[in-house]
């Protein structure tokens, strides 16, 4: 191994190790929305496999979310991005909140906020969470041309 | 109408409930009898977080909503009424408090001892027993999770 590739590599397991103690995420949502986030984020960013980790609140009672979220979580630093802000996987995330230090909650995920996420776990967690919630509002965007304007354009083309 | 639904929902104030329910009825206030919940500050913020705005919400104990329960059905607000289980939805009927209501189940989740009668809905013995004495002596009881769901009425949840 030349010493170009030998720094290469060094450098790549200080990158991997730096990103392991990253912060991680939990997607948890309604339906299959979280495992088809998580999905889109690693067709689309490519993806750690702990990096980001959805969770279904199916099936699953107010204990039993809790529970299985508590258990995803661990003991890392994480951000818990929830589908509603008024559902119970926010409710869950809440709840675990409060007598668990570093974690941030994410309300209303959508994929901007998701991708913004994987690269940039580096940041400090409040820093982090505010910074999702502006791209996420960023994310959203929408137009409605009125139908005049196109029957405009269609006669002028 | 003052109480335009009457639930019991283990997830009290969530999704199901806000969306499907509570925008869909125009609801002005959702009452949470629940003696917990009712003591404690924090849970009450938690639950407040996912109010609606268009709505406000009150946590009472099973004594404070018997105690009251003839003065909401008089109110000219629109009233959701929530109870998270069987157990209160029984205290809250002593003395035949709800004779003459419809109580709807909501999501009911599975927990040892439970059976799963629908997919959002799983009962004990006990409490499957404790809502058929309710409906023997005058209360309507059916499941249905959403407003556009079937109505399934107690009786026919046995096999």
């Amino acid at each position: 191994m030349n010493a170009f590739v030998s720094r290469c590599a060094a450098r790549q397991n200080t990158w991997k190790r730096i990103m392991s103690e990253n912060i991680r995420g939990l997607i948890v949502a309604h339906s299959s929305l979280a495992a088809g986030m998580t999905e889109a984020v690693r067709q689309i960013a490519g993806l750690e496999d702990d990096v980001l980790q959805p969770l279904s609140n199916e099936g699953k009672g107010p204990a039993g979310l809790i529970s299985a979220v508590t258990e995803a979580v661990g003991d890392a630093p994480v951000v818990i991005f929830t589908d509603l802000s008024s559902g119970s996987c926010a409710f869950a995330a809440r709840k675990i909140a409060i007598d668990r230090p570093q974690t941030g909650i994410v309300c209303g995920v959508n994929l901007p906020v998701l991708l913004d996420f994987v690269f940039h776990r580096d940041l400090p967690l409040p820093e982090l969470v505010d910074r999702l919630v502006d791209k996420g509002r960023v994310g959203i965007c929408g137009t409605c041309a009125e139908e005049d304007s196109r029957v405009d354009r269609a006669l002028s083309g | 109408m003052s109480i335009v639904l009457f639930r019991v929902d283990e997830r009290l104030i969530h999704g199901q409930v806000v969306v499907g329910w509570v925008e869909r009825l125009h609801v002005d206030r959702i009452i949470v009898v629940d003696d917990e919940i009712a003591a404690s500050e924090w849970e009450k913020e938690l639950y407040c977080l996912g109010v609606p705005p268009e709505a406000d919400a009150m946590f009472v104990t099973v004594a404070t909503a018997r105690q009251d329960f003839a003065s909401w059905m008089e109110q000219s607000r629109r009233l959701v009424v929530l109870v998270r289980s069987v157990e209160t939805l029984s205290r809250l009927a002593e003395g035949g408090l709800l004779n003459g209501q419809t109580v709807n189940l909501g999501g009911i989740h599975h927990a040892p001892g439970r059976e799963r009668f629908l997919p959002y809905l799983f009962l004990s013995d006990d409490e499957l027993k404790e809502l058929e004495r309710l409906v023997a002596a005058g209360v309507t009881i059916a499941a249905r999770d959403l407003p556009g769901s079937r109505s399934v009425p107690l009786g026919s949840l046995r096999p």
